[in-house]
């Protein structure tokens, strides 16, 4: 990141709370013609989805399948020369075959990261239908992906760099934070 | 070891390389275990798997690597006289004409030891080393130290007992260099003519006069198959001597930790290395070795021509 990069919360943790609320109606009251399984991304994703999983038992009492998926063997970008890969573990505990999954991931923006989720999906079935629902969409699209749900719709530009911090994942309150003048490198 | 290298050996590997390899075949385990047993990382690349001894487990499991990242993989067998070897070609020769073929990595399993280091250094292809001579195993020191992790999940301060032909074994070579890496305590036991003096020195590990002496409160027992095919007349006085005296049996076994598991590299010699019983107990992850063979193959293959196309 450059020195004169400056960040900016764009939301809180109120923010994000409102639109997991409206992200959990939304699935909610999907209709589908199968039943719905939330499949988080790794490992934006997982957070998000574990959430979503909890509101949507909490508020409608109904349970759903939770799933998570790890696009590392399904990028077409690969890893860089001096990095070693990161693979995870996919974990697909139902059968797509038989329902409606919901694609969860935190920031959409070149859409490679769904394609590859896409991809590593369909090796463990043709399910029913896919939907997307993000917390952060920020534009900037290289493939012809859109999210059916969004949190939060960003304008930005191919420098900015947009980060979902999750008490889940170690920080200290929910926000997304949007950075400008930086290198741009989403992580 | 990182994209664009060659695996040839355990030696230099540094820590942090040897534990990336291991998360990453983590996730290839799973990827065996589902229905569809392929992911598209190594389309299109080009991977010979060139065998000039003798070999099942191995080959197969390098083979199923290839095929479960998409590479495309072409078999040579070249202990059956039915190559290019039988009508006289060099190592070189063979070398440089797969070269020719464009593959992007040759994994080689060859007699000489040396062979895969003598390749690296004239071919353009990657090279990974599939057991050569006296000398090597990697892989399979990798897929050990797999299994033995998803035993303990910390490997430093570990204690391992390594019985039998170390002498003669590149899997106990490559387990010693790569145990020594990580901070693992080995204490070694087999008949002198087979674990000589010298070897500790230069390995760091410890020599017992017993086989119970070195199960002792051990975490991992590994058992070496007798090399009887690499062997000059002599080093053993004769297969029953050696099951009675340095076999490894139940109640041997109850010298070890509660929680010791039992490894052998394959294939076990039943009655000799390794009582019958055992080799099916419960302590017994040798079968969880083999599995864990095709997960690290996967992670070495993607390690080295993973990532973006040149």
């Amino acid at each position: 990141m450059k020195e004169n990069a400056m960040s900016q919360e764009m939301l809180n943790a109120e923010g994000i709370a409102r639109a997991l609320d409206e992200l959990t109606d939304a699935i909610h009251s999907a209709t589908t013609k199968a039943p719905v399984a939330i499949v988080g991304i790794r490992r934006g994703g997982e957070h998000l989805a574990r959430r979503l999983v909890s509101l949507i038992k909490e508020k409608y009492g109904q349970e759903l399948p939770l799933g998570f998926v790890d696009i590392a063997l399904y990028r077409d970008d690969g890893f860089g020369p001096s990095d070693f890969p990161k693979v995870g573990v996919t974990d697909i505990p139902f059968r797509p075959k038989e329902h409606t999954i919901v694609l969860v991931d935190d920031v959409l923006y070149t859409g490679r990261t769904v394609r590859s989720a896409l991809g590593a999906i369909l090796d463990y079935g043709r399910p029913c239908s896919v939907k997307l629902a993000v917390m952060v969409d920020r534009g900037l699209r290289e493939l012809p992906i859109q999210a059916d749900w969004v949190g939060l719709t960003l304008e930005t530009t191919l420098t900015d760099h947009v980060d979902v911090h999750l008490t889940e994942g170690g920080a200290e309150a929910d926000a997304v934070v949007m950075t400008t003048g930086g290198n741009g490198e989403e992580s | 070891m990182i994209r664009g290298q060659h695996l040839l050996g355990m030696r230099g590997v540094p820590a942090d390389t040897i534990y990336g390899i291991l998360d990453t075949a983590r996730g290839f385990k799973e990827v065996s275990r589902r229905t569809i047993k392929k992911v598209p990382s190594l389309r299109g690349r080009t991977v010979l798997n060139v065998f000039y001894e003798a070999s099942t487990r191995t080959r197969v499991s390098f083979e199923l690597a290839g095929k479960r990242l998409s590479a495309d993989g072409v078999n040579i067998s070249a202990s059956g006289g039915s190559t290019s070897t039988s009508k006289g070609e060099s190592l070189l020769d063979m070398a440089q004409t797969l070269d020719a073929m464009q593959a992007d990595a040759v994994i080689i399993r060859h007699g000489q030891s040396g062979a895969p280091h003598y390749l690296a250094d004239r071919i353009g292809a990657r090279v990974i080393n599939a057991g050569d001579g006296q000398h090597e195993h990697p892989t399979q020191a990798l897929l050990d130290l797999m299994t033995i992790r998803e035993q303990f999940e910390k490997l430093e301060g570990l204690e391992v007992a390594l019985i039998g032909d170390i002498r003669h074994s590149r899997v106990a070579r490559s387990n010693l260099i790569a145990m020594k890496t990580l901070g693992m305590k080995v204490r070694v036991a087999g008949p002198a003519t087979l674990v000589p003096k010298e070897l500790c020195d230069v390995y760091g590990c410890e020599r017992c006069d017993t086989v119970e002496q070195a199960m002792e409160g051990a975490h991992v027992v590994m058992s070496l198959r007798l090399q009887r095919e690499r062997m000059v007349s002599g080093m053993l006085p004769s297969l029953r001597e050696y099951a009675v005296e340095y076999g490894i049996n139940s109640k041997l076994l109850e010298k070890t930790r509660h929680e010791a598991i039992l490894m052998h590299p394959g294939p076990v010699n039943r009655g000799v290395e390794l009582a019958a019983d055992i080799v099916d107990g419960s302590r017994s992850v040798i079968l969880n070795q083999v599995e864990n063979g095709v997960a690290v193959r996967c992670a070495v293959l993607y390690s080295i021509l993973g990532g973006e196309q040149p």
